[in-house]
């Protein structure tokens, strides 16, 4: 196999790419006059176009991608990703729009976001999106903030924060970076929200609880009526993480279930690429109680003419520069207009169908901790593996070389040795079987030879990579030293 | 396996007294645990550490873990190898893999330790 | 328009296999009084043409694209060689996850090491993360990061950076104890220095300058960080228009402790403000505060060179609530645009980008400041952007550039009340010299006219 190399060591003098036209004014050497010029960028690539194109051409054949098959990443929601999408995406008028401009200029940007907003709040029950955070994490901090300066603003200064064993890590990250105490609350043998925990670890000191729903299990919290009855009834606010809300459109609404504040991931649910991890885009819907600490700007209509609102006394300020990942909400808006309300629903009854097919066609080799319904995703443990002294990590390694992407890996935490399956709804059911079939033949081999599942992959451009050598000695850049070493 | 001479905590730290100089590390237990250690981070000579205080994290590809302090006392010595070789705390737990060392407050906090018996038997009680 | 790939007939014999009747018995979970009981109130269905035709009427609602403009203010319109989009837009990049599994993910992990490896020579510094969300989380990330390093409580932030990364910042640190104080700016444009010897003391962990700065000024950053240092303070570096790397001296020359910042300039549109590209670099010695993904080289069991997410213990899907960010999503797409953009561009391409930028813009400020009526506001050097004040009302002028189908800079009132009638333009590559004298004469009518008017 032909390994290709960094692009430094194709680097030599002289060799170009793009070249600019001739400078047209005069050009004054006083411009620089007293300050710092620098002479070179040492070490900087000197290629020419062929060149760069082949070396991305050929790093691409090395990724794996929902474009080529099979991606059941649990909680990522690896759908397939329309392509006309990325088509209104590219649209000039939205690629050349300067956030700055005036806004009767960007009159067609301004709808594009208010229409988002208003289908968001349908598609959720809730009252009010904005669209700025950047993506799950960040709409996190956002709905954390607000419920913080909500409370402040009754001069409450509530100091801790419930969260589920189950939950993803950004949640008490983010929880902590808006100042808060993070407190677990334990899962029941249900795998679901332990009511009495949570009933005991509630007081006027809780601001809030952030829930994922369904789980991370792909568990419906069938309580959440009374999770939120609970929390309110105390005066804190109920957060819901929307990752999973692939499971439920169409068919059940957040704000039916009177959580506070959500946020969807539009790179999960409304099916924009997750481009290898990023840009993503992580709106935040709120009750109206909560309306008013909404980041600014939010987009108003006064007539027929949108407006930025900047004039938001109690918000809690901007997270991001401009409004948002602005092209990711264009290709999450294209996607819901491209459904429509059955084509919506379709998204949910498809993926619980998909989920629960693998679920019963593999639940008997596989060991499955809980056994309450799951909806659109299922965690297998690697417990029965033991004995042969073969782990999840083994497992997923050795799909690879049946040519699908693993899924999720050791998430929830409450699982030993987690394989968190989602197929989407987008899935074939000849995929489905692919899946399937290749699960229960690793079963077999892990049995019978499991030195092919812990030397695997084998087929890949790279096999097995040491992990351990690259934290203890951290390589992080290529260096003009390492040239030879290449 | 565990030495004698050592007193063991319930979280699976090890101290050895000389005099009231107090030497720290983790079990064997609690390495094999962990993984390949990848690093170690460490207090500053001179911190003044409370009784079962964070002392550092010990951290492998995917998991950390905080290391508490056994016994309140002054940081005199870090174990300045492990910076360049983490690994020696798998590859002898209990000796070059030590941490750090302290100068003891209070020598009757190590005498509730474990004894090297009372540990493997604490071990052998842990569901896995 | 549907996605679905099963067919009824699968949909029947998946249902047979699962013993259930319909699929709605797989939803009995949720209780029945929070089930949508009614469909969606949204549109219906669109078929591909009509989503063309309804985008393509709403993207034609935007008029900018017609206008000649000199608007930059952290959104900078640059060229974008053919490739970078040809290249960029393939499945392979465009649809895999975060590289969890980097045996089959070595084409975006290998791209984004080579980023990391520009960004260390482009910033002069150790290390450089994979991305963050933008050039205005960054500076809150940075702020964030050296607070933690220095466990102290005050940070000093030059009133002179991008008004909206300032704003981001405060949002960051609301709800922490962490004090923001501002240094005022001179005349020159510069950060004022005899009001940062006041303002740092013994509490300070953190001062943050952009340069350019939001003025489009080259700060004295050398100065800045040697006084920091002094004061056992750490000097961030903020970068708002990534092509001043350049031709200004890498930060990390300057002294900077930590660079962060916004790379939309490398090959992003504009794009209405998303998404862009921030950026980190640090010394090396902070590594384990320094938030985000970071690649880094190893081998695989037959000894060849691959590349993997490392130290992956600082994020928060490891260390949670004690993780260096929350951020788990970043900008990798971006990543991957930058890299390909300045690899194409290559060391000669893109010193030559930015030295025609700061050419260009010092030709339009020398024409511009010569007019009537018009006044350089700040003394000191610029970049590609600089301000100017006007004697008449700028709203005034605007509306009459526009009518020439000219949109005039960013006027500065509304950041900085104290900056009336004054407005920031930026001059790239991208204008020519006709642009810039059809501005000129435009101004000048404008200006000439009013005055007119006015007599």
């Amino acid at each position: 196999m032909i390994r290709e190399p960094l692009i430094f060591v194709l680097s030599e003098k002289g060799k170009r790419a793009c070249l600019l036209p001739v400078l047209d004014v005069d050009e004054k050497k006083s411009v620089t006059q007293g300050i710092t010029v620098r002479k070179n960028i040492k070490g900087f690539p000197q290629v020419s176009e062929v060149e760069v194109v082949r070396h991305f051409t050929r790093l691409s054949t090395t990724n794996y991608c929902v474009d080529e098959g099979f991606y059941p990443l649990g909680s990522c929601t690896m759908k397939y990703n329309p392509k006309i999408n990325e088509k209104v995406a590219g649209f000039e008028g939205f690629l050349v729009a300067h956030p700055l401009a005036p806004e009767e200029m960007n009159q067609g940007n301004l709808e594009v976001l208010k229409l988002t907003e208003d289908l968001l709040c349908e598609i959720t029950g809730m009252d009010k999106f904005s669209l700025q955070p950047s993506a799950g994490a960040q709409g996190e901090l956002v709905g954390m903030m607000m419920i913080r300066a909500c409370l402040e603003s009754r001069g409450e200064q509530r100091k801790v924060v419930l969260i589920p064993d189950s939950a993803h890590g950004t949640n008490p990250s983010s929880a902590h970076l808006c100042g808060y105490k993070v407190r677990e609350i334990k899962s029941n043998s249900r795998g679901t929200v332990d009511l009495q925990d949570l009933a005991a670890g509630m007081s006027e000191d809780v601001a809030a609880f952030m829930v994922t729903n369904p789980n991370t299990l792909g568990v419906f919290e069938s309580d959440i009526k009374e999770i939120t009855r609970i929390v309110h009834s105390e005066g804190g606010f109920v957060y819901m993480d929307g990752a999973n809300m692939n499971a439920l459109i169409g068919t059940s609404r957040p704000g039916d279930m009177d959580v506070d504040v959500i946020h969807l991931n539009l790179h999960k649910t409304f099916s924009t690429p997750h481009g290898g991890g990023g840009p993503g885009s992580g709106p935040v819907g709120v009750k109206e109680v909560l309306a008013p600490f909404l980041p600014k700007p939010h987009i108003e209509k006064r007539g027929e003419r949108y407006y930025f609102d900047y004039d938001r006394p109690q918000s809690i300020g901007q997270v991001k520069s401009f409004y948002g990942n602005f092209l990711v909400v264009v290709r999450a808006l294209s996607y819901i207009l491209s459904l429509g309300p059955e084509g919506l629903k379709e998204i949910s009854e498809i993926a619980v169908l998909n989920a629960n097919y693998i679920r019963k066609s593999l639940e008997d080799i596989y060991h499955l901790k809980y056994n309450s319904p799951t909806l659109h995703e299922c965690v297998f443990s690697d417990l029965f593996l033991k004995d042969f002294g073969v782990s999840n990590l083994d497992v997923a390694k050795r799909l690879i070389d049946y040519n699908v992407h693993p899924p999720t890996m050791s998430f929830p935490l409450i699982v030993h040795g987690a394989l968190m399956v989602e197929p989407t709804e987008t899935e074939s059911k000849r995929d489905l079987d692919l899946f399937i079939d290749a699960m229960k033949k690793i079963a077999i081999e892990a049995e019978k030879n499991p030195e092919l599942l812990k030397s695997a992959p084998h087929l890949t451009y790279v096999r097995r990579l040491n992990e351990t050598t690259a934290a203890r000695n951290p390589i992080l850049k290529w260096t003009p030293e390492s040239k030879g070493k290449e | 396996m565990y030495p004698e001479e050592y007193r063991y905590s319930k979280d699976h730290e090890w101290i050895k007294v000389e005099g009231d100089l107090g030497t720290i590390g983790i079990t064997d237990f609690a390495q094999k645990q962990m993984g390949d250690v990848v690093y170690v981070e460490m207090p500053d000579i001179g911190t003044e550490l409370g009784h079962h205080q964070t002392i550092g994290v010990i951290e492998s590809v995917k998991a950390v873990s905080d290391i508490y302090s056994p016994t309140a006392g002054e940081v005199v010595e870090v174990n300045e190898d492990l910076n360049k070789s983490p690994e020696l705390v798998n590859e002898d737990p209990h000796g070059k893999g030590w941490i750090i060392k302290i100068k003891i407050k209070k020598s009757s906090e190590v005498e509730k330790m474990m004894s090297y018996s009372d540990y493997e038997k604490f071990l052998s009680g842990l569901d896995e | 328009m549907s996605y679905i790939s099963l067919s009824d007939k699968d949909q029947k014999d998946m249902l047979a296999k699962i013993g259930v009747l319909s699929i709605d018995e797989l939803f009995q979970c949720i209780p029945e009084n929070i089930r949508l009981d009614r469909n969606l109130k949204v549109p219906n269905a669109h078929t591909e043409l009509e989503l063309i035709k309804r985008f393509l009427l709403l993207s034609e609602k935007n008029t900018y694209n017609g206008y000649l403009s000199f608007l930059g203010a952290g959104a900078y319109k640059h060229f974008i060689p053919a490739a970078v989009d040809y290249l960029s837009i393939r499945g392979e990049f465009v649809s895999p996850y975060t590289p969890y599994q980097p045996e089959v993910s070595q084409g975006t992990l290998q791209s984004i090491f080579e980023f990391q490896t520009m960004i260390c020579q482009l910033t002069g510094m150790d290390v450089g993360n994979a991305s963050l969300y933008d050039g205005a989380s960054g500076a809150a990330e940075a702020v964030l990061m050296a607070n933690r390093l220095m466990r102290k409580n005050k940070v000093l932030v030059a009133k002179s950076i991008h008004p909206q990364y300032r704003n981001v910042i405060e949002t960051y640190t609301q709800n922490l104890d962490i004090h923001i104080e501002e240094i005022g700016y001179m005349d020159t444009g510069q950060v004022d220095l005899d009001g940062l010897k006041d303002l740092l003391d013994d509490q300070t962990f953190a001062v943050i300058i952009q340069s350019p700065n939001f003025f489009g000024i080259i700060e004295p950053f050398e100065e800045i960080a040697e006084r920091s240092r002094k004061n056992k303070t750490l000097s961030i570096f903020l970068v708002a228009e990534a092509v001043s790397m350049g031709i200004l001296e890498a930060p990390g020359k300057l002294g900077a402790d930590i660079v962060t910042g916004e790379t939309q300039s490398f090959g992003m549109p504009l794009s209405f403000g998303g998404p862009y590209l921030g950026f980190m670099a640090c010394s090396k010695e902070f590594i384990r505060q320094f938030p985000g993904r970071i690649v880094g080289q190893t081998q695989d069991l037959d000894g060849n060179t691959g590349y993997v997410l490392t130290l992956s213990t600082r994020e928060q899907h490891i260390r949670r609530e004690k993780a260096t960010s929350n951020i788990c999503t970043n900008q990798a797409l971006c990543a991957l645009r930058a890299t390909i953009f300045l690899e194409l561009m290559g060391e000669e391409g893109f010193m030559d980008m930015a030295r025609q930028n700061m050419q260009k813009a010092a030709y339009a400020f020398e024409q511009l400041s010569s007019l009537q009526g018009v006044k350089p506001r700040f003394s000191g050097r610029i970049f590609n952007e600089f301000v100017l004040g006007f004697e008449r009302p700028w709203l005034e002028i605007d509306l009459m550039l526009r009518e020439k189908k000219i949109c005039g800079g960013f006027p500065l009132k509304k950041d900085f009340p104290e900056l009336k009638n004054c407005v920031l333009f930026n001059v790239t590559e991208m204008h020519t010299k006709e642009d810039i004298d059809r501005l000129t004469t435009a101004l000048k009518e404008a200006l000439g006219t009013q005055q007119g008017g006015k007599q």
